[in-house]
């Protein structure tokens, strides 16, 4: 079409935050892009705060996990990017988090009925967010993060130092608080995981015929699983988002002396 | 005047219905040049609005339903009224359509075994109705829809039918307005299939589209045809009562068929003191049985929570008239103590959301109140029961606006049947007409002219009569004096009333432009109104009996007599409504056994 | 009993003006009542589509306060009367008068749509079975009553007509997911919900979904599901080996 139209109906108008709405719309983008700039922005600080101890006794901070053996000297650097592309790319690419982000930082649309600021609009549809359709890649990249994190979170609960901080701790199984908050963060990154739009599709939801074979009635009952998580994957979302931080955040203080850990081992 | 847009078809179908949309697809199939125009946009008739059911006898769930079976509940809901051809075709072909509707995409909840689940329904000797939750018309016109837009169906929506006309004895076209823009249309069309459903809007309360303005029948009557039945109106028993402004939406049947029960004020199942002896011998007479029953239909006898429309509807009236009505004005329909919440909401999720938005009542926590409604019209255009051919050559008619079917009341679940039923014979009726005629009959165009100069006369009544005022007026009148019990003074002060709102429709005026002026389109159908409100109470006033959607107070019993007869309307030639008895088609003697074993 | 002041907006294509109506509102009352009352009383020809007035028929679509809605469905005990109401037809379309608008665009976009196309019969007696778990997710999508608010608001079209010619919305989606997930369905539609429907100017942001009288899950049953098949197709090498070495989708 030459001359596209773009007449839409009076009283309306086109324009960015073009509305006719009377409510305080634009604050739930605005909480959403405070808490993203927020929580991503900590993080992002985080990766680089090599130098600034991650560990201590059974504890190591998700945000580095797994450990990788080495010394990246580099300011620029740091071994949790090794790492860390694979759950932001999940995180980047995931449906909800699109929604978030496209309304709140992109404002496509700031909210509904509220004008889109994009002056020309091709959704998804071109270079570089036809990468979204890589979400399924990063999905399975983020299954084994689950179990990574797992492993984190079962290491949590053996003490292997003898010295921790130059004190004497008790070595073998045990619980500290801090083993608890990795047992969460390892179950809230497993249900945003299996809460994940691709991973419903993976398991079931591909399917058009569920009761056809045995193998797809059991995948049914577990899309019925998935879809039941699925609804809530927006909170899954910021409840896992939340909580790395705060566990990372939380073994940090521990590891650089400034608050005590509760725990069995009684050496930090 | 200028000339007018004229499009020439060998059939156009005037409504975009269940019956309407059949209709079409028949007819195209058969090679016939086929419209589909209708008042709203496609997809909004009033079809989206039947709930509980399809009732065709598929024995999904009983194998000993069969059409015989069905057949004869629908000759006896209808008070042995009916027609016996239209019933014994609706009986007998109403499972191939429901199947058919499946093959064309429709998604009916199923049985375990896989095929279309069936619920119980008032009336019905078995569990009989295909449903798709209580959303069932909804599914059905989507799926005739968008199987007519894949036909490459031409459809003119928003566009009203003003008038056929005739060349000689036989129909030569339509003449109508675009509502969007107010300009003329013409049809030249060697059929006309008349599917514009009822005349629910003659009312006050009524569970219908604005569209319900008795289109067809008047179409059909102006043109000469007769129409029939016209004094039986079904008022449904389950309509809501409050707030004041959702009266008379519908609550579909499907809550009874699925276990809710009816109470009075005092709690108590009053339904098993209205047990009439033409249905004594096969409603529960105990509560136990009647529960039993949901759960067992071949051992134990129906609920009379289930009886036909028309006792519900009475005992209704009767409750709330001895004083032990519910706070506004109805009974209790109580479903939240009969099944959990779950169920419920998976059952009947429009009834859940609609109690919930408009009343701000969980049905699956307390009662709902209920009362009456004007829910359909039995009577309609006299048709030809395989062909669907009314009297006038050319003119056809199907579902709601057609007559005889349903007899003195129509059974539920047998309305979405008899649409795709009849819709397709009158399909296949016009088509075979039409390409039978041969040459195009002559659309004249001075007759073109006096229907146009007639549309046009309410923009010279500027300052006159608000057609608004008019037609609430009528809607009193007519359920004040011709509702659901009847006595013969009241009717005759309602065609007084009748007289008088025709005089003051003709001075009705349309304020502003002709574009999607309301006031303007409701001028224009309150012709139909009143046409079918006159009718409708001319045949009330002559049946001095008592019998399914007719309650005469001062004629209360029923008359074996006035069972062999018709009412049958037609216009004379000084323009006065006609009324005449016409014998009833007698049954033949291998289907009147029927009845006679199962007493 | 109150008064409320409506302003309803009047005029055409060419442009209009808010007009100031003011009315009581009974108990009980929805929008679309009230907009009644200043027809019959104030307005004779306020144009206003609508036919069943129960949430049925998805007719009576207008932005009221400048939120999509059904007027029929939208109770005046949820609005605040002390304030004006402003009541304007839906953006997306066409203005023919008043609050009507010319909608035709969501029908042209539906007949383009591959028709159903079931496979034979696969029951003895010539019929069909299906099973209630393969139907449900179609049952969800064919809930839809065709308001058109979702088309309305979503901002592919609302904010962009131009890309009115690429895209066919969130109701066709729906439609075309009912079709792919039909389980007696045979046409694979990918394609074309790629290429005709395209699908991935959708951003997601389930403005279609906030607006459903439904409650249908436009979004995460229907648009994302048609994605990730559109990827298995397209943007999945693995799969494709996959199919391509074993014959199997």
């Amino acid at each position: 079409m030459a001359q596209a139209d773009r007449t839409v109906s009076p009283p309306h108008k086109l324009g960015f935050l073009r509305t006719l709405r009377t409510d305080a719309w634009w604050f739930e983008p605005a909480l959403i892009a405070t808490f993203l700039t927020a929580f991503f922005g900590y993080l992002t600080v985080s990766a680089f705060l090599d130098g600034w101890a991650y560990e201590i006794g059974p504890y190591l901070t998700p945000v580095f996990e797994p450990k990788l053996a080495g010394s990246y000297d580099a300011w620029y650097f740091s071994p949790a990017l090794f790492i860390l592309w694979v759950p932001v790319g999940f995180r980047a690419t995931c449906y909800y988090y699109r929604r978030a982000y496209y309304r709140s930082y992109l404002m496509s649309p700031p909210a509904c009925a509220v004008g889109d600021a994009a002056p020309k609009y091709g959704g998804e549809s071109g270079f570089p967010l036809v990468m979204q359709n890589l979400h399924r890649f990063f999905m399975y990249g983020a299954l084994v993060f689950v179990v990574l994190l797992w492993i984190g979170a079962v290491r949590a609960f053996y003490n292997t130092e003898g010295i921790i901080e130059g004190e004497v701790a008790e070595t073998g199984w045990g619980v500290g608080f801090g083993s608890i908050v990795l047992v969460i963060n390892a179950t809230l990154l497993m249900m945003y995981s299996f809460s994940c739009h691709s991973f419903r599709h993976l398991v079931g939801g591909g399917l058009s015929c569920f009761s056809c074979s045995r193998v797809n009635r059991v995948r049914k009952g577990v899309w019925d699983r998935v879809s039941a998580w699925n609804e809530s994957h927006r909170t899954w979302a910021w409840a896992s988002l939340i909580w790395i931080v705060f566990t990372d955040v939380y073994i940090r203080l521990v590891a650089n002396g400034h608050i005590t850990d509760p725990n069995t081992w009684s050496g930090f | 005047m200028a000339e007018i847009q004229t499009h020439e078809y060998d059939v156009i179908v005037v409504g975009a219905g269940g019956a309407g949309l059949r209709a079409a697809i028949e007819a195209s199939a058969m090679g016939a040049r086929t419209a589909l125009v209708c008042k709203s946009l496609l997809g909004k008739a009033h079809t989206v609005m039947a709930e509980g059911g399809i009732a065709a006898a598929m024995g999904n769930v009983y194998s000993e339903d069969n059409w015989q079976v069905h057949f004869r509940d629908t000759m006896r809901g209808g008070k042995m009224l009916g027609n016996w051809r239209m019933a014994q075709i609706h009986a007998q072909e109403s499972p191939d359509r429901v199947h058919e509707l499946e093959a064309w995409g429709a998604l009916f909840d199923r049985t375990q075994d896989g095929r279309i689940q069936q619920r119980a329904f008032g009336g019905h000797r078995y569990d009989r109705l295909a449903h798709v939750g209580d959303r069932t018309g909804l599914e059905m016109i989507r799926t005739l829809q968008q199987h007519a837009v894949h036909k490459g169906i031409d459809v003119y929506m928003e566009c009203t039918i003003s008038r056929l006309l005739k060349d000689g004895d036989r129909i030569s076209g339509a003449v109508g307005y675009w509502r969007e823009s107010g300009e003329y249309v013409a049809f030249k069309a060697k059929a006309v299939v008349l599917a514009t459903g009822g005349t629910g809007k003659a009312f006050r309360i009524n569970s219908n589209s604005w569209e319900y303005t008795g289109d067809g029948h008047s179409l059909a009557y102006w043109a000469g045809a007769e129409l029939i039945d016209m004094e039986f109106i079904q008022f449904h028993p389950t309509g809501m009562v409050w707030p004041p402004s959702v009266r008379g939406i519908l609550v579909t049947e499907g809550v009874r068929g699925e276990g809710g029960i009816l109470t009075n004020s005092d709690g108590k199942r009053f339904m098993f003191e209205y047990i009439s002896d033409y249905f004594r011998a096969e409603t529960a007479e105990t509560e136990e049985e009647a529960d039993r029953w949901y759960g067992d239909k071949l051992n134990n006898r129906r609920t009379p929570d289930l009886l036909p429309r028309d006792e519900v509807a009475r005992a209704i009236v009767a409750e709330v008239k001895a004083g032990r009505g519910s706070p506004h004005g109805g009974v209790f329909l109580d479903i939240a103590s009969r099944h959990p919440a779950d169920y419920i909401k998976r059952a009947l999720p429009s009834m859940y959301h609609q109690f919930k938005q408009l009343a701000d009542i969980d049905i699956t926590a307390a009662p709902m109140e209920v009362g009456p409604t004007m829910h359909y019209t039995m009577g309609g255009v006299r048709v030809e029961p395989d062909t669907g051919a009314a009297t006038v050559p050319g003119i056809f008619a199907a579902g709601e606006c057609a007559g005889g079917m349903h007899g003195a009341n129509r059974l539920g679940g047998n309305s979405l049947s008899d649409l795709v039923v009849f819709g397709r014979r009158a399909g296949i009726g016009a088509a075979e007409y039409a390409l039978g005629l041969g040459s195009q009959p002559v659309l004249a165009e001075a007759d073109v002219n006096a229907v146009t100069s007639e549309l046009e006369a309410c923009f010279g009544n500027d300052g006159g009569e608000n057609p608004y005022a008019i037609q609430s007026d009528l809607q009193d009148a007519m359920h004040m004096l011709v509702g659901i019990i009847r006595t013969g003074a009241e009717i005759e002060e309602a065609l007084g009333k009748i007289a008088e709102l025709k005089a003051r429709a003709m001075k009705a005026g349309a304020t502003g432009g002709k574009a999607y002026n309301p006031s303007w389109h409701l001028a224009m159908d309150l012709r139909s109104l009143l046409t079918v409100a006159e009718a409708s109470a001319r045949a009330a006033g002559e049946r001095t009996e008592s019998r399914g959607g007719h309650t005469r107070n001062d004629y209360q019993e029923t008359d074996p007599e006035w069972g062999k007869w018709n009412l049958s309307l037609s216009q004379a030639a000084d323009g006065s409504m006609k009324l005449e008895k016409t014998p009833l088609a007698e049954m033949p003697a291998e289907l009147a056994t029927l009845f006679e074993e199962a007493k | 009993m109150a008064q409320v002041t409506l302003q309803v907006f009047r005029g055409d294509a060419n442009g209009g003006e808010f007009v100031d109506y003011t009315v009581e509102v009974d108990e009980g009352q929805v929008v679309l009542d009230v907009v009644h009352t200043v027809q019959a009383t104030q307005a004779a020809d306020l144009a206003v589509r609508w036919n069943c007035k129960a949430g049925k028929c998805g007719s009576c679509s207008a932005e009221v306060n400048g939120k999509p809605l059904l007027m029929c469905m939208t109770r005046m005990s949820t609005l605040d009367v002390s304030q004006p109401i402003s009541i304007a037809p839906i953006k997306t379309f066409p203005l023919i008068r008043d609050l009507v608008t010319d909608v035709s665009f969501n029908y042209e976009a539906a007949s383009q749509i591959p028709a159903f196309a079931p496979c034979a019969p696969n029951a003895d007696d010539g019929t069909y079975r299906m099973m209630q778990q393969d139907v449900e997710r179609g049952q969800e999508f064919r809930k839809c009553i065709e308001c058109f608010l979702c088309q309305n608001v979503c901002h592919v079209i609302r904010d962009h007509p131009e890309n009115k010619p690429n895209f066919l919305g969130p109701r066709q989606f729906v439609h075309l997911a009912e079709l792919e997930m039909h389980p007696l369905d045979t046409a694979d539609r990918t394609e074309f919900i790629r290429k005709t429907g395209g699908i991935a100017y959708c951003n997601i942001t389930k403005c279609c979904t906030e607006v459903c009288p439904e409650s249908i899950h436009i979004t995460d049953n229907a648009i994302i599901p048609l994605k990730e098949r559109i990827a298995d197709k397209y943007y999945d090498p693995f799969r494709w080996i996959f199919s391509k070495l074993t014959g199997r989708d």
